[in-house]
């Protein structure tokens, strides 16, 4: 007995709705990995907490899109194939190192955080912006200190985080809409960890659209086998 | 779950050699004092201070944290336990016993 995938008739603002969500929802999965793993015990509990923020926004969003598709968060979350997801290629990422992660929620928040404050037409998403800028201004604090730290330290830590950022850079052309906007929060922060700024080429693209990494299908896998196999289960 | 195994070898010999230990005191509601809550391990002030946050105010427990090198705490000896304390044991009219507090004070 397994659930059925579920496919939707997407409207544009369905599918703005979804690539919030799905943005939250992925990173959140990605960055609740680290539990069990992280470097300090301290730090184990800091991103269980920004998990648990980004899976709680993630909700808000897929109910807020349910009111629209008639899908429940759970439907939304756990019965979607990778190309239905809407979340941008760099949300779905293996998490690499320490460097990696913490540069990926730095630049990341930075786009969200950004996002949140630009404001929104729909009261539904004004009513998760109000709550998620809170959250996602700590984000950016705890990663964006970290950074520094990591870019500014040893010359092993410099190199990993110089490496992440490069790696990343590519990956950022799809979080954000005011790309200028983002430099300047982000140029700062990059000049105070001593990384250097990858010059803006090419981009990637694709998760918008739903032509995503090879990664996205093993952690949908992994999310969603639960739900899958055992339909309606509850604990 | 792959591809993180980087930070964790390396990470559990980091916590020993490296960082510092802080105690925390959180403050819970306006009008009440700081309250020590535990230790964190963190390189300096301000990482002491998310740690702080992120280990001991997950359940809206805090308003206000201050976070203290535990180095920078000066504790009595134990072997001067009998000096420091004994004495106050044989002083019982230091406690409030000796009349009777009106239910109007309520809590005191």
């Amino acid at each position: 007995m397994t659930s059925t995938s579920i496919k939707l008739n997407e409207t544009p603002q369905t599918r703005a709705y979804l690539s919030l969500a799905d943005d939250a929802l992925i990173l959140g999965h990605r960055t609740s990995e680290w539990t069990g793993h992280a470097p300090l015990l301290e730090e184990e509990l800091a991103l269980a907490n920004i998990a648990l923020d980004l899976i709680g926004q993630a909700r808000a969003l897929y109910q807020a899109a349910g009111d629209l598709t008639g899908h429940s968060e759970d439907e939304l979350a756990y019965l979607r194939d990778p190309p239905m997801f809407r979340n941008a290629l760099i949300m779905e990422l293996p998490n690499g190192d320490f460097a990696f992660t913490i540069a990926r929620l730095f630049l990341v928040s930075v786009a969200s955080d950004q996002q949140w404050r630009r404001g929104f037409d729909d009261p539904a998403l004004v009513a998760v912006a109000d709550k998620a800028m809170k959250e996602t201004a700590y984000h950016i604090r705890h990663a964006a200190e970290w950074l520094i730290r990591l870019g500014d330290g040893t010359d092993e830590s410099h190199r990993r985080a110089q490496q992440a950022v490069d790696t990343l850079w590519p990956f950022t052309g799809e979080i954000t809409a005011a790309r200028q906007t983002w430099l300047d929060a982000v140029t700062p922060v990059l000049a105070r960890a001593t990384l250097r700024q990858p010059k803006d080429g090419w981009m990637q693209s694709g998760g918008r659209s739903g032509r995503h990494t090879e990664h996205l299908g093993h952690l949908l896998a992994e999310m969603q086998i639960l739900p899958r196999t055992y339909p309606g289960a509850t604990w | 779950m792959g591809g993180q195994t980087n930070g964790v070898a390396e990470g559990g010999v980091m916590a020993d050699r490296a960082t510092t230990l802080w105690e925390v005191f959180v403050r819970a509601r306006n009008g009440l004092s700081h309250r020590h809550a535990g230790s964190v391990h963190a390189a300096d002030s301000e990482m002491a201070l998310q740690a702080a946050r992120d280990v001991y105010t997950r359940r809206g427990e805090g308003l206000s944290i201050w976070v203290v090198p535990s180095a920078a705490i000066v504790a009595s000896d134990p072997s001067d336990k009998e000096s420091l304390f004994e004495p106050t044991g044989s002083k019982i009219y230091r406690h409030p016993t000796f009349y009777e507090v009106p239910d109007e004070v309520g809590n005191m």
